[in-house]
Parts: structure tokens; sequence; C-alpha cells
């Protein structure tokens, strides 16, 4: 069998597979200030997100508890590195920004100031040509927000 | 039907000819199509009797005192003649036409369930259950006051007869409704034992056969069902129409479950009367041109024969479990001794999705996720599974390219 697999390296870059496999945030934390839970109904996938705040209000940690698949395991597990010492408000950002990556492969309008995040977070932009997985990146970044919005649930999009 | 040996007149590739899709390419390869169980490809069989209807002989059907109205009015009656003869239903007016199986269910939980089973009594389904029956007797036993029972399953995937039977023994059960053949396992359900079961506690019994009817011929009289329901799409019919057929007795005691045009004998502002079986059940315009799509399905799967149809599938089904579960870290669900063309399976190193995925890149389309089963996939401790199910124009070298390109899927997540 010729092919196939290897143009699957635009969506499935080490960077997925590794912390898809490895995730360093993949637990739940021992303490944590909110905490929210997603699911896709359509598939099954299910993460719950937990946050530490600092005591100047930034995010401290964020750890998950996820099933799913290696897109939805790395997305959290980039997202969490990603959000530690933000504000809630620039990790809201940070989202919008995301999203707009993995819907479009591109984020034009976006900030400079997330131009370093959104580097790390850039190994995910090929999601956006399988419209079915989007919503695997960005389940657990659903839940960040409604943790970070004192929500138990994130509401699907 | 356990007859192993294909049929003489059973050619793939002449199946094969009649599905036009099967022409296509994806992502530059052969479409290799493993999706059948979710809704099976068209014949042109079917096309082209839903397309010369639309260009020569369509009308709204049962008023219309016109030429075109009493045309498709027959036409479109055929199908119910047809879907009788293939479930050898003894009276054509006990099938009704819904939307799939899913409006089948819904119509038994509402029209019977509310009117026919008192709070109290029990619904009893199985643990390999597709939602659509188990949702709405979920509903039922909320708005109603049902209880809901459930017998639970081998680790093989066979419904545990002694249980299911010890569910029945104090007498509330008042219906039993079990697929008669697993979307996720396969497994084929022994109905005939499960209706003597039943009647001998005093349940009714219903069977949801949406892939059951695919593979293997369905006698509702043989099996002594009191329900049969099915959908059209999954046996090469079109979308939008279903079937839900039951003994007459029961669909004249029972109250209708969607009020309307068609299904009145008289309406004033103080009262309606219901007009006869099955009509009662098939307010608004029905599926016209579905249900002669419909009858063009049953008219091409009775042509090929179920006796065909069950060998071709049988051999394809014994080759996907010995080829897929040669490959290493995969597991199959599921082991009845009677199953049919459907193998659910799990990689160690690879979620479903992924799965799914990088097979598409290979032109196969498989299904991944619960396959709304939720419950039965908790039953084997897992949250989603593939799905490879076959169809009568799935050829052994579709499930070789499955198994190939499997092996490729393991090695890119080592």
């Amino acid at each position: 069998m010729s092919g196939g697999l290897d143009d699957l390296r635009d969506l499935y870059q080490d960077v997925i597979l590794d912390h898809g496999r490895h995730p360093r945030h993949g637990h739940r934390l021992a303490t944590f200030d909110a905490s929210a839970k997603g699911d896709n109904p359509m598939c099954g996938d299910r993460v719950e997100v937990f946050v530490r705040h600092a005591p100047d209000g930034t995010i401290a940690e964020t750890g998950f508890d996820a099933r799913g698949c290696a897109i939805s395991i790395a997305s959290a597990d980039l997202m969490a590195e990603t959000v530690t010492g933000k504000r809630p408000d620039d990790a809201r950002a940070l989202f919008a920004a995301f999203r707009d990556l993995v819907r479009t492969g591109a984020c034009p309008a976006c900030d400079a100031a997330l131009a370093d995040p959104l580097e790390r977070l850039a190994p995910l932009a090929g999601v956006h040509e399988y419209p079915s997985r989007v919503k695997c990146a960005t389940l657990p970044w659903h839940a960040l927000i409604a943790a970070l919005d004192g929500a138990q649930e994130a509401s699907s999009e | 039907m356990n007859d192993m040996t294909p049929s003489p007149g059973f050619d793939v590739d002449r199946i094969r000819a009649d599905f036009p899709i099967l022409r296509q390419t994806v992502r530059g390869k052969p479409l290799v199509f493993l999706d059948s169980a979710a809704s099976a490809q068209k014949p042109v069989a079917v096309i082209e009797a839903m397309k010369t209807a639309m260009e020569t002989q369509y009308a709204n059907v049962h008023r219309g005192l016109h030429w075109m109205s009493e045309r498709t009015t027959e036409a479109y009656e055929a199908a119910r003649d047809a879907v009788a003869a293939l479930m050898n239903a003894p009276d054509r007016h006990e099938i009704v036409f819904v939307r799939n199986s899913t409006e089948a269910l819904n119509l038994v939980a509402h029209s019977y369930g509310r009117h026919l089973l008192r709070p109290g009594q029990a619904v009893l389904i199985s643990a390999m259950e597709h939602h659509s029956n188990i949702v709405p007797w979920l509903m039922l036993r909320d708005s109603h006051g049902i209880e809901l029972r459930v017998a639970p399953i081998s680790d093989a995937g066979e419904l545990d007869m002694a249980a299911f039977e010890a569910l029945l023994e104090d007498g509330k059960v008042g219906l039993v409704s079990i697929t008669h053949m697993s979307n996720v396992l396969g497994t084929y359900t022994p109905a005939e034992r499960i209706a003597r079961i039943a009647h001998a506690h005093g349940a009714k019994v219903m069977f949801d056969g949406s892939q059951a009817i695919v593979h293997r011929a369905v006698d509702v009289q043989a099996i002594d069902a009191d329900f049969y329901a099915w959908t059209g799409h999954k046996l090469y019919g079109p979308t939008g129409i279903g079937v839900l057929w039951a003994r007459r007795e029961l669909l004249e005691r029972m109250p209708p479950f969607l009020g309307g045009g068609e299904m009145i004998s008289s309406v004033s502002y103080e009262r309606a009367t219901w007009a006869a079986v099955p009509h009662k059940f098939e307010a608004g315009t029905p599926a016209i041109l579905e249900g002669i799509g419909l009858k063009a399905a049953i008219d091409y799967v009775r042509a090929i024969g179920y006796p065909a149809i069950a060998a071709h599938e049988a051999a394809l089904t014994e080759h996907a479990l010995a080829s897929l579960s040669a490959i290493e870290g995969l597991r199959i669900l599921g082991a009845a001794q009677d199953r049919g063309g459907v193998v659910s399976f799990a990689l160690d190193r690879a979620h479903a999705h992924d799965v799914a995925t990088l097979l598409d890149r290979f032109g196969i389309a498989v299904r991944a996720g619960h396959h709304c089963a939720e419950p039965l996939m908790h039953r084997f401790g897992l949250e989603s599974t593939a799905r490879a199910s076959f169809g009568v124009y799935t050829t052994q070298a579709e499930i070789d390219t499955l198994a190939t390109a499997l092996v490729r899927v393991r090695e890119f997540f080592a």
C-alpha cells in the first residue's frame, strides 16, 4: 500500500503525537480554585479542567483529566502550558485567537502580544482541514473558559 | 440461514456495478466504504425509481381524484405490499410507514406505552441497544411511571438468557423491546426464543431490526413478534422512510401518535375520528418518493436473495475477524456465535477518532465513536471504537486493504 500517512504529518505533527501520548498536565490538581467539565456528545470525548490561581489572580497551574483522541489530549496539554502565568482575560483572548487558528489555519487579526503562545499552539493549525475534528481541539479550551467563568459545564458550540 | 456456501448467482463485481458511488475515488484512492451499518449506498435501481417517479408520475397520494394522484398512490401503496411480503406480514394494513426506526420506537413508546402500559409496569430492553431503543423508554419512565429494566449481556456480547427470563418472572414487564442485531457487536439475538419467553410471561415483544433485516430474512410470523421496526436507508433504500410492523389488533387498540391530515375519518371543532389502520398512524403527506425508492430497494435485495446475501456477508465477517484479530494490539468487541457483518474494534495505541482520520487517508470509510450506544461502550470499558460494517457490495479485498492500513496506523502511533 503506497503513500497515505505521510501527508497526515500536517495534522499529526510530532508535537501532537508526543503531547497526545505523554501529556505533562494530564492530571487532576491536588488543590484548585475552579474546575469545569466539557463533553462532546457526538463522539463521547470528555475533559475536566482544573485551575489554580496565584494570589495576583493569574493562572498559576492548569491540569486536566481527559478521555479522548490524540488531538484533544495534545490540545489540552498545550493549552495548560500556554495559559500558565496569564490573566484570565488573556487566556480568553488566546482562546479566541486559537479558535480562529484551528478553524481557518491562520489568525491574521491576532494581537502581536499573543504571538509566542500561538506559535506554541501552531502545530494544531492543521486541524482546520478536518472540520469534524475542530471540536477535538477546542473542547478543553471551552472547559477552561467555563472554569474561569465559574461555570460547572462548558456550553457546547 | 447458516449456509456458508455463496450462491452461484452471487457475483460481487456485478453487484458493485449497480452502485454508481463505488466508482468514486476519495483522496485519490478508490472508495473503500465500510460504513454501511450507518447508512448503505444506493443501487441505480433505487436512484432511477425515484427519478422516474419525479419525471413521469408524481402527485400527492390518497386524496387526488386525478390520474397522477391515482398512479402515485398505486406506486406508494405497492411499497406497502412489498414491505409486507418482505417481512411475511399477514396483513398489509399492519405496515405503518414512518421516517426511520427511531420514529417507529417512539411511536410505540408514545402510543402503546402511554395508553396500554400502566404505571408500575416495566419495559425490558437489553444491554446492547442503540440509543433509539433506550431514550424513548427513559422518557416514558419519567412521564408515565414505567420501570426500565435492562437484561445483561455476556463478555462475548450475547444476551444472558437466564437473566433475561429472570427479569420477566414477576410478571410486571408489559413490553420487551430488543435489538434483532447489535449495531456495535454484530450479535443476532435469538428472536424466536425471546418472543416465546416474553409471551410466556405475559409481555408483548418488539424488535429493532434496523441492522438485522439488511443481512437476513425476517419473518415476523415465524418469530411470533408483536412489533418490528426497521429503516429503509440501511437496506439500500432512501433516507426518510422506515417501517413499523405491528399486529393489527394492537394497532387497532393504539391511539394515533401524530394528528393531522391523512389520519382522520372525520373532523369537527368538537371531535375527530380516526382513519383505519395503518393510515391512523400516518399523519400528513407521507414520504412518497422515498416509499417508491424503498420498494425498488426491496425488489433489488430480493432479486439477489437473502440466502446469497447472508452467505456473502458471513464469509466477509469470518475473513474480517481472522484478519483483524491477527493485528497486534487490536481488540475486537464481542465474539457472539451468531453474528452479522459488523466488526467493532479498538487499537491499543490510538483513539478511534485518530484511527478513522488515518484510515480516511487510504480512502477507507469507517465509523468511529460510541455508535449511539454509550451504555454498551461502558459495558466493555470503552468510550469509543472504530467500526467496519459490510454490505452486499463489500469485497474481501477491501477488508484486506483495511487490515493493511490498520497495521500502518498502529506503526504511525508507535
